[in-house]
């Protein structure tokens, strides 16, 4: 076949080698040496996007290639962060194909060659993402038959796929492989939405626990991280960080880091960095050399951020539900509740600082990187590198775990800045205290709660109160932090994903209203972090309806249930109930008197109000005397629609599970006015093993429906759940997170 | 530049370093070309550069050159492949311990320091053993039933 799948072929042998020579040899990916292959067929050099590969997201071309010897390519525009695709994808693809798994390669992420499919973002990798590739699978699977029947004589219906051949359905007979029909070739075929998917009832390889394929590389050292990519002649970058937020340089000191040998300082504007052939020379050249920066102290302190948020001025308001009459109707109530939340900014805390490698030549560039959104931040990197689009490549390639937007588009952004000042491939290894102190943060978030309980026990009236940091609209990406300190242009806003949604009761309630006040900034740069606001707004949510239904003396759980119409809805939350042992009783709300004191409490999320229901229990023991709590058990029940691989689907929940328990209880970030302070894991503590629970998780598969997204749903109720098992354990309500032993303590004390 | 000497993987090598101090990770990645270790904070607190200093667990990420000379390292290439994976290895396989994968070097290389000392550990022994390695992606459920795996219990 032609150039780009050579190529692609190529890659395909070289990471299945895996490890550091590997990388080297991965050359062939490099923007020099494209432009070889480009110069070879075309005379000069050529952008990338020349290459004969389709993008075309309405292409089948576009998702599939089969080669001569019948192995199957998917070119995902969606990427494997840790979150199983890489197995998941090649599942739905091969059940439509008829094809083992082990007989397809995947390709994510690389700007040259997959598609854009929108970053991988929002739980959306299988349900927007994988439905995409799974409907090129079948419209090709229609076209293989079709092919088919025409070669041997008979009706499509007389055929079926199998193991990478169409074959007579009866009567035995030859039948022909994918290879003879289209391998190396075209299929020229647009993505048809209505090519017949599967039965969900024969379905042989959708819904089974197969194994990810990344999976032993990682357990034996093997696997290529984007930290491990190393290019010929590559020089190790590190970048100085502002000593405070938009602190400009004073003066920089050169002759600080002459001791280190080939240490090359860039600076553009107040984009300061050092690069090294070596990588500890880097290092220590970044710790030693002297700059002076102003004392800007402009920032408010993490302590001041929730007053901020709910003070004035606002940049606008907005009434997100507007459902009968709430302001009336608790006016006219007896009883009404009220409440406020806080949830502070946070860090995506990946355990592998951000990191980039970038080859950017005169007309080119090639960036390996492990952003969520390749095709979203290209254009970024074009405007900072001053090339045309088409002319800059970004190839996915795994970093640690980012959920959200973490330093991972930064660090591209440093490495490319750093290689075209220095006309060499730069790597940047971000520090420990670079992840900490300038990923972009999750937003903070404020909400206040007013409601009551009807005369029939059920929840009348409803008013939810938001103070939130407002994304900017048509922001293209979170602004980089490299074209920022450099003063050259980008897009200004800030980003945070869709903080606003499940601020209303999942329950059926006739008088609701859902407003926010917007601020059109926020203290540290914000961006999407797992479940973006939803966590925080179930807390708020589900806290308040549990403060109900100990109100109305009702079991919480059968509150809940009481005013729940939705079937699925109900289902979870029964099950739930029974894998956790759920026994009905109103909430003790502290009625035991022991030091440490169990509870349990109840949370459920229908997220986003139109995809996974989840619920989830949780016994916790709270020690009175050190505040501390500890969550004993957790009980989930989970339906996301149908299940591509239960055993991934189960790794994601539970890990939704431990990561939010974790932020719940432990994270805050801090800052004084000029820079984040907790920049380590000794002051920025997250959840290790011995505080870890038992969690049991049951997964409700419903093959006849369309797949949705599995992780963040289940980080969506877990504070809640926290939350109110700690109020039935000892009778106080936490409201700010992280649930500190101090903020408990301070709470008994208030009792 | 002085040379420092030291056993990987049972592979007697000799670095040449212009600081001594250089910790050891650096050389396993960079010169080495073991990229199994991986750079978690530089600080000894998450355990992603790992590796066994005879038979115990070493932050590589903190530790000089200077102090392994002469000494034997093993690092997560050193005790199996993905064709022929150490029991830990292929527990952690079997129970799909990593998400990301990126701390796995670390939960790997200190699993498998306990199991050589401590063939049954107790549920609570792992977790304490692992107390200060971090994970992010919430792996722990599984972390600990590939231990148990691996020392020839079946996880409940």
């Amino acid at each position: 076949m032609n150039a780009p799948f050579d190529l692609q072929m190529s890659r395909r042998q070289l990471l299945k080698a895996g490890g550091a020579l590997v990388v080297t040899l991965a050359l062939p990916l490099s923007a020099r040496a494209t432009e070889q292959v480009l110069r070879d067929k075309r005379g000069n050099a050529q952008p990338h996007a020349l290459l004969d590969k389709t993008l075309d997201v309405s292409a089948v071309d576009g998702f599939i290639a089969i080669h001569q010897d019948g192995t199957v390519t998917l070119f995902s525009g969606k990427v494997d962060l840790g979150q199983g695709l890489r197995i998941a994808i090649r599942q739905m693809a091969a059940e439509e194909l008829g094809i083992s798994v082990d007989k397809i390669e995947m390709i994510e992420g690389d700007t040259a060659l997959t598609p854009d499919q929108g970053p991988t973002a929002g739980s959306t990798g299988i349900m927007r993402g994988g439905v995409q590739i799974r409907q090129a699978a079948a419209t090709a699977r229609e076209a293989l038959i079709a092919m088919a029947a025409e070669r041997l004589q008979k009706q499509p219906s007389e055929l079926i796929v199998q193991d990478g051949a169409v074959r007579p359905k009866s009567g035995g007979g030859a039948g022909v492989s994918y290879a003879e029909l289209v391998g190396g070739k075209r299929f020229n075929l647009k993505l048809d939405a209505k090519a017949p998917l599967n039965n969900p009832t024969a379905y042989r390889i959708v819904g089974k626990p197969l194994l990810r394929p990344d999976v032993p590389a990682k357990v034996t050292g093997t696997h290529t991280y984007v930290h491990d990519v190393k290019l010929p002649g590559m020089l190790h970058g590190r970048v100085l960080r502002p000593a405070g937020d938009g602190a400009q340089i004073i003066s920089v000191d050169e002759s600080s880091v002459k001791k280190f040998p080939g240490v090359k300082i860039v600076r553009i504007g107040d984009f300061l960095a050092v690069a090294a052939p070596d990588e500890w020379d880097a290092i220590q050249a970044a710790a030693a050399l002297k700059v002076v920066w102003n004392d800007t102290g402009k920032l408010m302190g993490h302590d001041k951020v929730e007053q901020w948020l709910r003070s004035g001025p606002f940049d606008g308001e907005e009434t997100l539900v507007n459902k009968g009459n709430a302001a009336a109707a608790l006016q006219a109530a007896s009883g009404k509740l009220s409440a406020s939340y806080y949830w502070p900014a946070q860090t995506h805390g990946s355990i592998g600082p951000s990191c980039a490698v970038a080859d950017v030549g005169a007309r080119q560039a090639t960036i390996y990187t492990a952003s969520q959104g390749t095709h979203r931040y290209r254009p970024a990197y074009a405007q900072m590198l001053g090339l045309p689009n088409e002319a800059v490549r970004l190839v996915y390639v795994d970093g640690a775990g980012c959920y959200g937007m973490n330093g991972h588009d930064d660090a591209a952004a440093d490495a490319a800045l750093m290689s075209k000042a220095l006309g060499k491939p730069v790597r940047v290894q971000w520090t420990r205290q670079d992840e900490h102190g300038f990923d972009p943060k999750g937003p903070p978030q404020a909400l206040t709660l007013e409601a009551a309980l009807g005369p029939d026990n059920t929840i009348a009236a409803w008013r939810t109160e938001m103070w939130l940091p407002r994304a900017t609209a048509s922001l293209p990406t979170v602004p980089l932090l490299a074209p920022q300190t450099a003063g050259m242009p980008q897009p200004k806003g800030i980003s945070t994903g869709l903080i606003t949604q499940n601020g209303d009761p999942p329950y059926q309630v006739a008088n609701v209203s859902v407003g926010v006040h917007w601020h059109d900034s926020a203290p540290l740069r914000p961006a999407n972090i797992r479940a973006p606001g939803k966590i925080a707004n179930i807390f708020a949510v589900e806290c308040m309806t549990d403060e109900l239904a100990a109100k109305a003396g009702i079991d919480p759980l059968a509150f809940r249930l009481q005013s729940l119409k939705d079937a699925r809805g109900a289902e979870v939350i029964r099950r739930t109930a029974s894998l956790f042992g759920w026994e009905a009783r109103a909430a003790g709300a502290g009625a035991g008197s022991k030091t440490n004191q169990r509870g349990r409490g109840i949370a459920y999320s229908h997220y986003k109000h139109n995809e996974t229901y989840v619920a989830m229990a949780m016994e916790v023991e709270v020690n009175r005397a050190s505040g501390e709590i500890r969550v004993l058990r957790v009980a989930c029940a989970h339906d996301c629609g149908l299940i591509i691989n239960p055993d991934g689907l189960r790794a994601q929940v539970e890990g939704s599970i431990l990561q939010t328990i974790s932020r719940s209880l432990f994270e805050e970030i801090r800052f004084d006015t000029r820079r984040v302070q907790n920049v380590d894991w000794a002051s920025y503590p997250i959840l290790t093993f011995p505080a870890m629970p038992e969690v049991r998780i049951d997964l409700i598969d419903r093959p006849t429906m369309p797949p949705l997204g599995g992780g963040e749903a289940a980080a969506s109720p877990v504070a809640a759940a926290l939350a109110n098992a700690v109020w039935d354990a000892v009778g106080v309500r936490l409201r700010t997170v992280p649930f500190t032993p101090e903020r408990v303590k301070a709470a008994l004390a208030s009792v | 530049m002085p040379t420092i000497s030291f056993t990987v993987n049972g592979t007697r090598r000799s670095v040449d370093v212009r600081d001594p101090e250089q910790p050891l990770l650096y050389a396993l990645r960079n010169t080495i070309g073991l990229t199994g270790p991986k750079f978690g904070c530089g600080l000894g607190q998450c355990g992603a550069c790992t590796v066994l200093l005879d038979k115990t667990p070493l932050r590589s990420c903190i530790t000089p050159l200077s102090a392994v000379a002469g000494k034997s390292i093993t690092t997560i290439e050193g005790l199996g492949t993905p064709d022929k994976p150490h029991p830990v290895q292929a527990a952690f396989i079997a129970e799909q311990a990593a998400q990301c994968g990126y701390c796995a070097n670390g939960m790997v290389m200190t699993s498998a320091a306990l199991l050589a000392s401590n063939p049954k550990p107790s549920e609570t022994e792992i977790k304490d053993a692992l107390s200060a390695n971090l994970c992010r992606c919430g792996t722990h459920v599984r972390i600990v039933r590939a231990v148990m795996r691996a020392s020839g219990r079946t996880p409940a």
